[in-house]
């Protein structure tokens, strides 16, 4: 026996990658309260000091800088450190913290934007050999892209496709780097290679050929961790090399892509595995364990991606979602809690709160009830936690998947995403109205659809259109996916994301919605209201006059609720009509992360009352202010969009509430945001961002933001340092309901 | 059949215990002048709800309420002004095995005895002990609120003692004593809270075009507040506790045991 694994129980998991069965042989249920958490050490006090001057300092400058002579690779960059010896556990993407890598196969002009954007520069081998040589992913796609696609892209149609930069949403297995070490993974990838052979076709020839790329970058891992002073060819020995190892893994995920997610996974009870088995043995202490949870944590905080002043319009903030899943409950109903669940959160304490990495608490029914309680205690202290329904999502995806970027579950090691943009409900129905034109360009976006003339919309006839429009939209979504996912593989792989992953993989492709709250607000008021179109002299649609009062969705009631179901049933099934690339699983979000006020830019004036150019509401939030009957009649409307075989890929809503609100005392405030978390999620809820503080907090930031140096809330499925944001997302956050006390 | 509806709070956490959906009922005869509610005076204002229809409503927020011990509060206005709405809404909460609270000053119409018998808790505002200060506080006199009281004691029903302190009104010591030896004589006393006077219900009077009585008084001082708290429980004697916590706002008294 392996003597790296002394102690473990055996398993199937030593006979072949089985991750999960390590861990339900050998993880220990902890079910007590957070007493026995840990301050920060000395040495992780210097690290984090020395890290969080940059991180200040970096928020004023926008980008501390960029290396100029490497691109993107697992093992092109040399070690770099902050303070060496107080360094638990080490790695950075580049030579320096914070320094940037130009990473040009998703495309070229991304990377020459945000130079220019930031005043950076990069050396002539990078900016004129590159190009020369290299053809990108997205010089890929507009190849393959047509004149329908370019419309529906240019109009914000169809807005956030990743098709100029890396696509992201997939989580490598990091955990197996620890478990086995690279040596086991590349024979056991060298064994599936062997076992693809049949007609030498499209599928087969890529397949092989991207095998064979896993391999490569298993043994760069290797490389680049011994530039680090480790050998990672066999399993980690201990608590500390199995948290360097899995980082090591992930790091090279970071190094070799920019994806626009780059999640972490579900690390923490599996790391759980080690640190019991060396306080067990005496090896360690609860206050090294945490030492090197927080300087874990430290490293996620650093991880940067270059990108452009356009992107972070889309996803405020410079995200990066190094999303962790915390919690939930095995198949057969045991608790995935462990002591590290605890520590992990514990690191917004010893550090303080931050967007990264992004805390996502897996939440059920039959989660232990002080863990319940030291979630929502950490939710009202640092604002930086989301929840997810682990009893909706673990009969679809088990009980080892995670989340990528905000919402999006999938297996470990099993599944990968295709990711890609949301369609515009809000200017979907304006198409509906207008014959298939672009409201603000003018421009034809749909063929053979009649623009409706009535003076007073009729409902049923802007329904019959609006589905029209979702079914055009849906089969050119689908297509448009197909391409950008194809040349992704083609020209911007990552091989060492992929090399964590079965060589059989499953593929989801995950599609998504804004404006749902528009769109249903907008039917209801054609419906309940009288609604009257005013047009230009092109005979565009774009103001109205609404007479009357109407249903609103956020206040539970089924009227217009059921209007909002019926919008995301039918994209949906318009969605699953279409064959996708690689025949992957067609999933759907409503989500929008902070887009909602780009796409709300984008947007001319809907029959709701919403002017042109003011913002969406996030995700499936209602429309700001419109939620009159308070929070839990807003949370049963958002509860009543259905996850299970329509909205796979997550319903994001996000709620923000006054302390006052939540309860009188300290206790009551803790317990009474676990009964909203227990009884909006046991209505089949999908997720939900928790925010708890006064608008007047921030509005004193948005006024004095050298105060705030590192307010974090929640907006939309992420985290974001409030300083970040620009005024306009600012504002909106801002204008978004509060629940207050009465 | 129907009730006379200010507006509903599905989610209030400060009117009883756990999670309670508040229901504000319409209609107040008093007029006391820190109301920060004065819209819902008119006793004829309000939307006429169907009492089956509010009760599908309440039922759609049962999944909040069990693990919270919470339920529904019926306030107001003044709910004890609608007996028969609340008498038939507060008998389907309990065919539900809803908790059921009152948020009341105790001004009503009677019919006390079957309120209260589907009643699990009275949360009981006292004006001010004194019957000219109550006077000059509600604008009415407090006969009626003791015919109430005198009722709950009869029932038995569990009442939390609210109070509000107001600078230069009700926060003198000597009021703050009284209150405590008044609130000795009550049975099944839970809870005592001191509310300390805020001005955000000012700016509504605008909107109404109406004047605000206590225009330039200025927001009780939490602080002092606590102190009063201190006091309160002080002459309460052993049978109560105090929780105060930091950085909460209100301190509340509970009875032990």
């Amino acid at each position: 026996m392996n003597t790296h694994w002394h102690g473990f129980v055996p398993g199937n998991w030593q006979e072949e990658i089985d991750v999960r069965d390590f861990i339900q042989k050998n993880y220990t249920l902890y079910e007590g309260d957070a007493s026995f958490l840990q301050g920060p050490t000395e040495n992780t006090k210097k690290v984090w000091e020395a890290s969080s001057e940059l991180i200040v300092e970096e928020i004023k400058k926008g980008v501390l800088g960029v290396d100029q002579e490497n691109i993107a690779g697992i093992n092109n960059f040399k070690p770099g450190y902050i303070i060496k010896e107080s360094e638990s556990i080490v790695g950075l993407q580049t030579d320096e913290p914070l320094k940037r890598i130009i990473n040009p196969y998703g495309g070229f002009r991304m990377v020459e934007q945000s130079l220019e954007a930031y005043d950076l520069t990069a050396s002539d081998s990078i900016m004129k050999e590159f190009p020369k040589y290299r053809k990108t992913h997205n010089e890929g796609v507009f190849h393959a892209y047509n004149k329908e696609m370019r419309a529906a892209r240019s109009t914000g149609l169809i807005t956030g496709l990743p098709d100029a930069y890396g696509r992201g949403r997939i989580i490598g297995d990091y955990r197996r780097v620890a478990l086995y070490g690279i040596d086991r993974l590349i024979l056991e990838k060298k064994k599936d290679l062997e076992n693809l052979t049949g007609p030498m076709l499209d599928d087969l020839i890529r397949q092989r050929e991207e095998v064979n790329e896993q391999i490569k970058a298993l043994q760069e891992m290797k490389k680049m961790a011994a530039s680090y002073g480790y050998d990672i060819s066999n399993p980690a020995k201990d608590a500390k090399e199995a948290v360097q190892f899995l980082y090591f893994g992930y790091l090279a995920a970071v190094k070799e892509s920019n994806g626009a997610a780059m999640s972490l996974g579900r690390t923490s009870t599996f790391l759980d595995c080690y640190i019991e088995r060396d306080l067990k043995l005496g090896l360690i202490d609860e206050s090294f364990a945490q030492e090197i949870i927080d300087q874990f944590v430290i490293k996620l905080r650093l991880v940067r991606h270059l990108r452009t002043p356009e992107y972070d319009d889309l996803f405020a903030g410079d995200p990066t979602w190094v999303t962790e899943a915390i919690g939930g409950v095995s198949l057969d109903g045991k608790p995935l809690v462990t002591k590290s669940s605890f520590r992990f959160m514990h690191t917004l304490i010893n550090l303080g709160t931050a967007p990264e990495p992004n805390m996502t608490v897996l939440w059920s029914q039959d989660l232990p009830e002080n863990f319940k309680n030291f979630c929502a205690d950490m939710s009202i202290q640092t604002d930086s936690i989301q929840y997810e329904n682990d009893d909706l999502m673990r009969p679809l995806y088990g009980d080892d998947y995670a989340i990528a970027c905000c919402v999006s579950a999938m297996t470990l090691g099993k599944q990968m995403q295709f990711f890609g943009a949301r369609c515009n409900l809000g200017k979907s129905l304006l198409y509906a109205l207008n014959g298939g034109v672009d409201e603000k360009s003018g421009k034809k976006v749909i063929d053979g659809l009649a623009p409706i003339t009535d003076a007073v919309l009729d409902y049923d006839k802007v329904v019959e259109n609006f589905d029209r429009v979702l079914e055009y939209v849906a089969e050119l979504y689908v297509n448009t996916m197909n391409v950008i996912h194809y040349m992704h593989d083609k020209y911007a792989y990552e091989a060492g994301q992929m090399a964590l992953h079965d060589t059989e993989v499953g593929r989801l492709m995950a599609f998504g919605v804004a404006g749902l709250s528009v769109a249903a607000d907008s039917l209801s008021a054609m419906k309940y209201a009288k609604v009257t179109a005013k047009r230009n002299e092109e005979g565009i649609t774009t103001d109205f006059d609404i007479e009357g009062d109407f249903p609103k969705f956020g206040n539970d009631d089924d009227r217009v609720d059921d209007l909002a179901v019926k919008i995301v049933e039918k994209f949906s099934s318009e969605l699953k009509r279409h064959k996708t690339y690689r025949e992957a699983k067609h999933t759907l979000s409503v989500l929008t992360i902070t887009s909602n006020v780009v796409y709300g830019k984008k947007t001319g004036a809907t029959p709701d009352g919403r002017k042109a150019g003011e913002p969406f509401a996030p995700g499936a939030n209602p429309m700001h202010g419109r939620d009159l009957e308070g929070a839990l009649a807003s949370l049963n409307s958002v509860a009543k969009i259905p996850y299970c075989s329509t909205c796979e890929d997550g319903v994001s809503n996000t709620f923000s509430i006054v302390p006052d609100a939540l309860g009188k005392t300290g206790d009551e405030r803790i317990l009474n945001l676990a009964s909203v978390l227990d009884g909006y999620f046991s209505q089949d809820a999908h997720h939900l961002n928790v925010n708890v503080f006064n608008r007047a907090k921030l509005e004193d930031a948005m006024a004095h933001p050298e105060k705030y140096p590192t307010l974090t809330i929640r907006v939309s499925g992420y985290a974001v340092n409030f300083n970040r944001l620009s005024k306009e997302q600012q504002m909106e956050v801002i204008s978004r309901t509060f629940h207050d006390v009465m | 059949m129907k009730g006379r509806i200010h507006s509903i709070e599905s989610m209030g956490l400060v009117d009883g215990p756990g999670i309670r959906t508040v229901v504000f009922l319409q209609g107040c005869k008093l007029r006391c002048l820190y109301c920060h509610n004065p819209d819902t005076w008119l006793m004829g204002g309000g939307d006429q709800v169907e009492a089956s229809d509010l009760i599908k409503k309440i039922k759609r927020y049962r999944p909040y309420f069990n693990k919270s011990g919470g339920g529904v509060t019926f306030s107001g206005g003044e709910p004890l002004l609608q007996p028969e709405f609340l008498l038939e809404s507060l008998k389907a909460c309990k065919e539900l095995d809803i908790h059921t609270a009152l948020d009341t000053a105790g001004y009503g119409f009677g019919d006390y005895e079957e309120i209260l018998a589907h009643t699990d808790l009275v949360l009981f505002d006292i004006k001010h002990e004194d019957p000219k200060q109550y006077l000059f506080i509600a604008g009415q006199k407090e006969d009626r609120s003791k015919k109430f009281l005198e009722a709950v004691q009869q029932a038995g029903t569990k009442m939390w003692i609210r109070h509000v302190v107001v600078p230069g009104i009700t926060d003198g010591e000597e009021h703050i004593l009284q209150l405590a030896r008044k609130i000795k004589t009550l049975k099944n006393v839970e809870k005592v809270e001191l509310l300390p006077y805020h001005t955000m219900g000012e700016n509504k009077y605008e909107v109404m075009n109406m004047k605000y009585k206590l225009e330039g008084v200025e927001q009780m001082d939490r602080a002092r507040c606590q102190e009063l708290s201190a006091l309160l429980l002080k002459e309460l004697g052993e049978d109560f506790m105090e929780k105060t916590e930091t950085g909460s706002q209100h301190t509340t008294i509970h009875r032990i045991g």
